[in-house]
Formats: structure tokens, sequence, C-alpha cells
């Protein structure tokens, strides 16, 4: 039996917008970087790939720990903030979405980057002798034929961005409504032994990630024709 | 100035480019070689697809490159057909079709429906590519070329990736192209039958270098190139059909020069053909021979002599009135009948193909 209770659900649906947000975000600019990264045949091409895959193995803390120090107020980004009048982001919605940003980004890049590549050079040829400049090309040849691409990768994203804990716990801390995901609360409810309300959200969440799992999987092979 | 200027440099590792062509504004031009000849980079060179390090190119008067301006391919007004179909997954064929025709400006040369109608594709235009066989899609390939109204056609040998029946299904509406459009052609190919029936006009490549170039008549015939052509080595010439024999079955055709006799394949007088006459078909003989099974024999006088492949052989080149016949004989019968240059000489023909004119 699933219980969820008030602040159980307001977590989810903080999890929810948070993970929406950073999707749109990393849609527009995740498309560029992949795109580059598919085409460009510079030798620095490999570095900028590390980079953008290093949240993939990096412990989300170290992530967060950067981040935090980045954006606090003797950071950089903290003092380019304040400069602004935006305040500190560490602790702040925003603050969030810009960590879960980096954090996502590979989960974005990749799956582009790949469908990209596999479309290779000649579509784009063909465009061009067709009269299309490369940026006319680009949204009506390149995207349309990489739809399954986007589709994986905004998918990947989304639920990577659900499941995120580390990076949170570091930026974001623990404030309901404004920065506590579905991830801190269920840690949260078993700091507090409330071992059933874990459960239940527990439960959510995995029926949610097998979920979306299964979608990309069943996705993939229809994915092909396109190719 | 018209026609089409071409000055290419290009010094890769692996690869080499140096031609400097002038070619005609219309007909097709082949631009034959074997794979490796840089024939595919000329044309790639000339769309803009490829960036040579130095080079010049007018296409009707237009500079598209030069050592100051470099205008990108999708300003070039070109179509290109490229050697697999490459159409778009996403677009139904006329998507496809309309593709490039929405991104057209200035005056229309060919009409969408005239590159329907030519390439005979209105009953597929509701579909998409993969519900296509490969001679349709390279038809509709061809087809989008057209409809993007370019003032070039240029194809990448786009027969190449069709089996021998598809290839027969193209080479007419190929036929129909020379015959109905007003634009130039650059056709790249490896295939000398197809440039024997296609090409007005040839370039020979070899190692990145342009051999010879030339109205195609007279490069067919010349003994020091045909050795490229291998077995298909020969003469191409027009021809107006002038008799029919309906108890035999046989047509008889002029040609500048003289006639032929030519096996009827419901020809009508007056229709004018391409005949191949190919080098191993055709012997030579002194005397005007009798008794022989070969119907058409001509006198001509021998125009040069030149080494063939084998050690064995010699190309003769005999010209019959305006037209250049080629004959494969071996050197030893060259010194038995002591043929010299200048001479009159008998020539045999034992088979003639024929062509759409």
């Amino acid at each position: 039996m699933i219980l969820l209770t008030d602040s159980d659900i307001q977590a989810i649906l903080l999890t929810l917008r948070l993970a929406g947000v950073v999707t749109l975000i990393l849609l527009i600019i995740g498309t560029p970087i992949a795109w580059w990264l598919a085409r460009t045949k510079v030798w620095w091409k490999s570095p900028v790939g590390a980079v953008v895959a290093l949240p993939l193995v990096l412990p989300p803390s170290v992530l967060g720990f950067y981040l935090l120090l980045a954006m606090g107020p003797n950071g950089p980004v903290g003092q380019f903030t304040q400069s602004l009048g935006l305040g500190l982001l560490p602790f702040t919605f925003w603050g969030l979405v810009i960590a879960s940003v980096f954090y996502s980004l590979p989960f974005m890049v990749q799956p582009l980057q790949n469908a990209f590549e596999a479309i290779g050079d000649r579509p784009l040829e063909v465009a061009a002798t067709l009269r299309a400049s490369p940026l006319d090309a680009f949204f009506t040849v390149a995207m349309p034929l990489a739809r399954p691409g986007f589709i994986t990768a905004s998918i990947l994203t989304f639920a990577h961005t659900v499941g995120e804990f580390g990076v949170v716990l570091m930026i974001g801390g623990n404030i309901p409504g404004i920065t506590r995901v579905a991830s801190v609360q269920i840690y949260d409810h078993v700091e507090a032994l409330e071992y059933m309300q874990a459960h239940s959200l527990s439960a959510v969440m995995l029926i949610f990630s097998f979920t979306v799992l299964l979608f990309v999987y069943i996705w993939q092979p229809s994915a092909k024709k396109w190719k | 100035m018209t026609g089409i200027q071409a000055r290419f440099k290009i010094d890769w590792a692996k690869f080499k480019l140096d031609v400097d062509l002038h070619l005609p504004n219309q007909g097709i031009t082949a631009i034959f070689g074997h794979s490796g000849s840089g024939k595919t980079t000329l044309l790639r060179c000339i769309a803009g697809l490829e960036r040579s390090q130095t080079g010049h190119l007018t296409v009707s008067g237009e500079i598209w490159q030069s050592e100051q301006h470099w205008r990108p391919t999708h300003k070039r007004g070109l179509g290109y057909v490229f050697q697999e179909a490459s159409l778009f997954a996403h677009l139904t064929v006329m998507g496809n079709l309309l593709y490039g025709r929405q991104r057209i400006s200035g005056h229309e040369k060919i009409s969408l429906e005239q590159a329907v109608e030519l390439l005979g594709i209105a009953h597929l235009l509701d579909r998409k590519p993969e519900k296509l066989s490969g001679g349709e899609r390279s038809r509709v390939s061809i087809a989008r070329a057209l409809a993007a109204n370019p003032s070039i056609l240029l194809l990448d040998e786009p027969l190449a990736a069709l089996d021998y029946p598809r290839k027969q299904e193209i080479i007419p509406y190929l036929e129909r192209l020379h015959g109905e459009l007003h634009i130039p052609v650059l056709y790249v190919s490896h295939a000398a039958d197809e440039v024997a029936r296609l090409a007005d006009h040839l370039v020979v490549m070899d190692n990145g270098r342009a051999l010879s170039s030339g109205p195609l008549t007279e490069m067919l015939t010349r003994p020091d190139l045909p050795i490229r052509l291998g077995q298909d080595a020969g003469a191409v010439f027009e021809a107006i059909v002038a008799e029919i024999d309906d108890t035999w079955h046989m047509a008889r055709v002029e040609f500048t020069g003289g006639s032929l006799w030519v096996g009827n394949q419901r020809l009508s007088i007056g229709s004018k053909i391409r005949v191949q006459v190919l080098a191993k078909d055709v012997s030579l003989a002194t005397a005007l021979p009798s008794k022989t099974s070969i119907q058409n024999i001509l006198q001509g006088q021998v125009g040069s002599i030149a080494n063939d492949e084998h050690p064995s052989l010699a190309l003769v080149r005999v010209q019959i009135g305006n037209t250049m016949l080629l004959s494969r004989i071996t050197k030893k019968a060259l010194a038995s009948l002591n043929v010299t240059i200048h001479q009159k000489i008998w020539v045999q023909i034992k088979s003639v193909a024929l062509m759409e004119g």
C-alpha cells in the first residue's frame, strides 16, 4: 500500500518541476554542444568531450562541492550574481537547477551526439545542393532525422535529474518546497526511522524509473528505421 | 564567357587533383576514369562540397570560386545526384521534391511537373523513401535535383549502386534528359557503355589529372585513349534511318561517310539513332573482300596506328568521310597487310549496336 503525506507530494512535485526545467535548459544548451562534438574535426574535441562526460564518473558530492564554492559568496559565480543583485544561488531552486544542468549534461549530450553522428555528412550535403543554408539544413534535416535521439536524451536527462541526491544535498540542502526533492525526502524519512513513508516514496520512484527505462528500450528498435 | 571553366589543385597526403578544364555549356559531359582517378572529387569541387587549396571556377559567366571568392554550395544553383539516392527518410517523395523547390528563386527552367513527368514518378509522390525500389529511389533523386531548378546538373555515378536490370531501367530516363534538358550535365562514370550511350563530350581522368577532353566521337576513336576503355573501345556516331527491308528485318542507316545495314528494331525511316561500333568487331582488308558473310564493308583511309593494351594488338583508326572507326587487329596482321598511314583500306564491320538518339 502506498501512502504519501503532503510533504511527500510536495517533494515529488518539486522534483518534477526541477527535472522539467533542467531538461528544457539542457535541450537548448546540449543540442549545439552535441552538434559541435558530432561534426567538428579539431583536436580539442576530445578534451571537450571528456569534460562533458565528467559528471558520469565524478562523485556527485565532488561536483556539488566545487559548484558550492563557485556559487558561494567568495566564488566567481557568487560575486557575479551578487553584483547583479540576484543574491546567492546555493540553497535556492535556481541554484539547484544550475547544479543539475552540469550534473545531467552528459545524459543530454551523448545520445544527441550519437544520433547526429549516425546521420552522417550525406543528408547535409544533399540539403546544401538543394539550396539549404547550414542552419536551415540543421532544423529541416538534422533535427527531424535525430528525433529518436532527442526523445531518448530528454527522457534520460529527466530521469537522471529525478534521481539526483548528492549534488542536491551539497547545493540545495533540505528546504521544504524549495530544495527538498524526493530523493532527499526519502533520506529524511529513513533518518527519522519512518520506514513506512520511505517505502511508499521509494516504491513510487522505483515504478517511475522502471517505466521510463522500459519506454526508452521499447522506443529504441523503431528508432533504427529513421537512420 | 560561356561554358564551364574549372581549374582545381588539391594536394592531400594520399590524393592529388590537378585539372584545368573548359567544358561545354550544353549536352552531357562524361567524366570517365577508374575509381580513385579523381572524377568524383572533381565533381565535388564543382559543387563546392570539397574545397581545393587553389582553384578557379566559372559556370555560365558566374564566378563560383576564385582566389578571393568562395560561393557556398547552397548558393550555387546546381543539381547534384549522389551515388546512393540519399533521399530524406523523414519526408515523402513529394516532400523530397519540394525541399529544393521551396528554396529556389529566379527564372524557372524546369517545372516540378516536368521533373516528375521526365522521370516517371507521378505514381510515387505520396510514398516514403523506404517503400521505394532501388531504381525508383534513383529516379526520385534525379527528379529532386531537377526540381531545384539547377543551371547545371551534376551526376555522380547515379547507376553504380544498381544491379544490371535496374540500370537498364534508368538509362532511358537519362537519355530523355539528354533530349529535353537545356542545361549542361556532368556525368561521372567508370562504365564505358554508359558513357558511349549518353555522353556528347568526354573527359578522361587518371591519377587526379584530366588526360584529355573533347567531343565524344573524336575521343572514342583516338587510339591513344581507347586503351582506357578496354574491351569497350570503339566508335560512336549518329546516323539516320534511310531504308527498311522487311524481308530480312534489316534497316539501312546513313552517316556522314556511308551507310550500314543493321538489324531492324522497330526503327522508323528518318529517325535519328546512335550507332556504336566496337574496335574488336572491325577488321581490315587491302582488297574488297568477296564471298564474305559480313554485310557492312566500307572503304576508308588509315588515320593512325597505335599500340593496344596487349603487346600482340594494335588499334587502327580509319576515317570514313567525317566519321572515325577504330579497328583492333593483331600486329602480325598489320605487318602482313603492310598497313601504312593514309593508305586506302576496306573496313569490314561484324556487328553494330544501336542506341537511342
